[in-house]
């Protein structure tokens, strides 16, 4: 299958994907396990690289500064800035489509390959809508709360790291964190936003290579490995597109 | 009952069903044998709709399924239930679970009312005390029966069980056999059987269609097999000399 036949049977899942579930008691239980598997799971692996991914922007940004013309608060807003816009949302959802991705285009390739989604389809069960709705709609609209801890988290690690080497003071970095925030705060927006977008792409991509599985143990290694490759590369071109769109 | 009407299938150019038709009638064992590759699970797919058939159509007692867009398709699944070769249990649901999957999605039971009939089809099949375990904690023999369990929890007019004793010993397959038996009679559903086991043909075969090179190249009872003298059919039944022997002995007696 070339790259175009992949996006047409991508699209034509996406409408069995948002259809309206049989039954709202089950959905809401599968919703809730996906929010605790997806989500909640992920949280002490986004927190872990958080605090040194900012420890290690603040710490570079300072060794770089060598400028006496720049202010010292600028480590704090380069911290800022570059943590909002672009390391927490996008480097953590590269991160997750390579966690959850995998688990995603295995677990829906093995149930392929076993027959329990002829075993669904043969209910009249819609077996699209009740795997892959649940994964991509608690991803879509709990993983932005996971970025923003990961904001959170980056900037103190970016102030533990200056302050624990001497380079800044926490009045200092403080100031760097405040500074034009009335003129950036737009930024936070666009980051959220992308984020949603990253959710949809790294849960819905992986969901569409494990579906279409086809043979045994070894294709679901390879739908998984394929998975992540693509999600990732969808989320790095949905950056681009939507940094042009959004900022510029 | 389930009526085949001049089927064809292809794959990608390659044609594996030629112009089958067949009648399943209920309270019968409806058995398709062939050898494998011959085209039966394609044949049985085309029937419960998992592939589309390129010519022709399947009729659920006169309803033209092939017919039918997917919401109307969904009311005839209802009343099918299947057990896969594999049995294809939910591997994140435990054993009552698993029975009460299909009751939880199409009936407005109440949870109480769903673990009683659950436990009324397992302890149908002879699974009993098992309820919390998951399906990988037991045997393959069990999995079958609580695959069954599964399929009849709706109480379906249409039984289709892919392969029933593949991967079971001999007694096992035997007790598999009767089971599906047993509730064919029973419950007087059409039940349909893919099978190329010779013990699953003579003991249950009520009504056997055989498959070859994707036609249907015989048809008739298991007491018809014995006596038949369609080459493909005899080279496919009585493929080992013990079975040949005991072939020319029946036919002796």
């Amino acid at each position: 299958m070339n790259l175009f036949e992949h996006i047409g049977r991508f699209i034509v899942m996406l409408r069995w994907v948002f259809t309206r579930p049989e039954k709202t008691k089950v959905f809401r239980k599968r919703f809730f396990n996906e929010v605790d598997y997806i989500v909640i799971n992920s949280i002490p692996l986004v927190a872990f690289l958080s605090v040194f991914m900012g420890a290690v922007i603040s710490l570079q940004t300072a060794s770089n500064m060598s400028s006496p013309l720049l202010p010292e608060y600028t480590i704090g807003y380069i911290t800022r800035q570059s943590t909002i816009l672009e390391f927490s949302p996008t480097i953590i959802s590269l991160i997750i489509a390579g966690k959850v991705g995998s688990n995603i285009a295995s677990e829906i390739g093995t149930m392929r390959v076993t027959e329990q989604i002829d075993a669904l389809e043969i209910m009249g069960v819609n077996s699209i809508g009740y795997l892959m709705l649940p994964k991509i709609l608690a991803t879509m609209i709990f993983f932005p709360f996971v970025v923003v801890v990961s904001m959170v988290l980056s900037l103190i690690g970016g102030w533990v790291a200056g302050v624990q080497s001497g380079l800044y003071s926490t009045e200092t970095y403080v100031v760097g964190l405040q500074a034009f925030w009335v003129d950036d705060a737009d930024g936070l927006y666009y980051a959220l936003t992308k984020t949603v977008v990253f959710a949809f792409l790294l849960t819905a991509i992986p969901s569409y290579y494990g579906y279409y599985t086809s043979g045994g143990a070894l294709e679901v290694g390879r739908s998984s490995t394929k998975a992540v490759v693509a999600s990732s590369v969808a989320i790095l071109l949905a950056n681009y597109v939507l940094t042009q769109l959004i900022l510029i | 009952m389930v009526e085949v009407k001049n089927i064809d299938k292809s794959f990608a150019g390659t044609q594996v069903l030629f112009d089958i038709s067949a009648q399943f009638e209920p309270g019968r064992m409806n058995l398709i044998i062939g050898a494998s590759g011959q085209g039966k699970s394609v044949l049985a797919k085309c029937i419960v709709g998992l592939h589309e058939v390129d010519n022709g159509s399947v009729l659920y007692d006169g309803r033209d399924f092939s017919a039918m867009d997917r919401k109307q398709r969904t009311e005839i699944r209802k009343e099918i239930g299947m057990l896969f070769q594999g049995s294809a249990l939910f591997d994140s649901l435990s054993v009552i679970e698993n029975v009460m999957f299909p009751l939880r999605m199409f009936t407005d039971m109440t949870e109480e009312e769903m673990r009683e009939r659950a436990s009324f089809c397992l302890t149908r099949v002879n699974i009993v005390g098992k309820d919390n375990l998951l399906p990988a904690e037991t045997s393959g023999g069990m999995q079958k029966r609580i695959g069954i369990a599964r399929a009849i929890a709706m109480n379906p007019r249409y039984l289709f069980c892919d392969e029933p004793n593949s991967g079971l010993d001999p007694k096992t397959s035997i007790v598999i056999d009767n089971l599906i038996r047993e509730l064919t009679y029973e419950y007087k559903m059409t039940t349909i059987v893919i099978t190329h086991d010779m013990n699953s043909v003579m003991e249950v075969g009520d009504h056997i269609v055989f498959i070859n090179e994707g036609k249907k190249w015989w048809e008739g009872t298991n007491k018809d097999i014995i006596k038949t003298t369609n080459e493909e059919v005899v080279s496919f039944v009585y493929a080992s000399s013990f079975m040949k022997t005991l072939r020319e002995k029946l036919i002796n007696n």
